[in-house]
């Protein structure tokens, strides 16, 4: 059973949508016990960092993130999803976060000309573009698989560490190379 | 590169996709459901829906149609028209759409824009608005209300401005001299207003031909643009449209 976790961080119905269009049923829980029964467990996430770490708290499903990404549990974040598995983010005056992946998730510069937030689609590693609708970008780091560049700064797209991977672009609103990646996912 | 979206607009009448010339005179042009998927298949970065009501007289949204869209297609879509509050906000961000735009309500209530984002995240509140040509205002643009029926006196670019501060993620510029014409977008306000915000700017009104699109991007600064009758019609694709601003050297996506 694939698991969508709840912690009031935006609109699970696109994540949950695309996944059934891929033929694969998922159970949207807040409950802990649930995500650690689960066999795959689908971490997405909208809005600011402070109030989805204060929910994944007060939830405990912080620490079933842990424990799944600790057992090798197949595991998929997504844009805030991805954010806060990363050691902090400077959002909110500065948020502790999961500490999963190393590094900082920091804003994008003010650069004359260039948007904030990046709403759209861009590439990844040069080539296909996906959509991504962020303000905050995450760090390169040893994990990066996809590197994406907005407002002068190359951030890490994709990441993957063991059975873990994200992105912070939303594979299930980037059409059909988007809904690839999810497949891709729930055949591992 | 972050890529310029093109984006179709869908006028929704009694469940039936419409279009007019100036908000008048419009003809059928299709099923929403079908030409969503149609669009999204042929290379549409985003989708909007308009005036989604389930019928002319009762002013409801129709949120079944919003379900059957969002399940029907895998990229970003918007409904604006219909939305009163943010209750109505939350039925169609929870039946799928990715943003919901306001436009006589912000202009009435502009309290709803802050509240809109910060209850759904500020990427799901677009400001539409509907600016025509005014001595009166310091732009030279005032924006207008009830589809260019009602004059406010509110200057174009202040009232963008304000918008962004309150919280609006997006600002979708309609400009009723060029809407439905195809002669072009309005260039100097798209401009005007993209120059004087830091959220992103949708070009929107009177697209006839590839070359305007180069003009929204290139010289009015847009980050999106709407189409509509010109690919309605079948007179044009999108992929016509994207192959026109490659070649003209603008970031577009050419696989989908």
């Amino acid at each position: 059973m694939t698991a969508i976790l709840d912690y009031r961080a935006g609109n699970l119905t696109s994540v949950r949508n695309a996944f059934a269009a891929i033929g694969v049923e998922t159970t949207v829980t807040r409950d802990p016990a649930v995500a650690a029964a689960a066999d795959k467990i689908v971490f997405p996430g909208v809005g600011a960092a402070k109030s989805a770490m204060d929910n994944l708290r007060a939830t405990g499903l912080d620490r079933a993130v842990l424990a799944a990404v600790a057992a090798g549990k197949p595991f998929l974040g997504i844009c805030l999803g991805m954010q806060v598995l990363f050691e902090r983010s400077e959002e909110d005056g500065g948020v502790d976060c999961l500490g999963v992946l190393p590094g900082a998730v920091r804003r994008f510069p003010s650069v004359p000309g260039v948007k904030v937030p990046e709403i759209g689609w861009n590439q990844v590693n040069g080539g296909r573009e996906y959509y991504f609708v962020h303000s905050y970008y995450a760090e390169k780091c040893p994990y990066t698989t996809g590197v994406t560049e907005y407002a002068g700064v190359e951030f890490t797209s994709a990441v993957k560490k063991g059975g873990l991977v994200a992105y912070q672009f939303h594979p299930e609103k980037s059409g059909r190379f988007g809904l690839e990646l999810l497949k891709e996912f729930a055949a591992c | 590169m972050l890529t310029k979206r093109i984006i179709p607009c869908l006028d929704v009448r009694n469940g039936r996709v419409t279009k007019g010339v100036r908000f008048k005179d419009n003809i059928d042009v299709g099923d929403p459901v079908e030409m969503a998927v149609a669009y999204s298949g042929g290379g549409a970065d985003e989708l909007c829906f308009y005036d989604i009501t389930a019928s002319a007289e009762r002013r409801s949204i129709d949120i079944g149609m919003v379900e059957a869209v969002a399940a029907a297609i895998s990229i970003p879509f918007a409904v604006g028209g219909g939305v009163s509050s943010l209750a109505d906000m939350e039925r169609v961000i929870l039946a799928g759409a990715e943003k919901v735009s306001m436009n006589s309500l912000a202009v009435r209530n502009p309290a709803i824009i802050g509240e809109g984002a910060e209850t759904f995240g500020r990427q799901c509140i677009v400001l539409g608005m509907d600016p025509v040509k005014s001595p009166a205002t310091a732009s030279g643009y005032e924006i207008t209300t009830r589809g260019f029926r009602e004059r406010t006196g509110i200057d174009a670019v202040e009232w963008a401005k304000r918008a962004a501060d309150l919280g609006a993620g997006e600002i979708v510029v309609n400009s009723v001299d060029a809407d439905g014409t195809r002669g072009g977008f309005q260039l100097e306000i798209t401009r005007l207003v993209a120059d004087a915000v830091d959220v992103p700017v949708v070009a929107s009104g009177g697209a006839g031909r590839p070359g305007h699109f180069t003009e929204a991007f290139r010289d009015a600064h847009a980050d999106a643009a709407i189409v509509a009758g010109m690919i309605h019609s079948g007179e044009y694709t999108i992929a016509d449209i994207k192959r026109e601003l490659k070649s003209a050297g603008v970031p577009v996506r050419m696989t989908w």
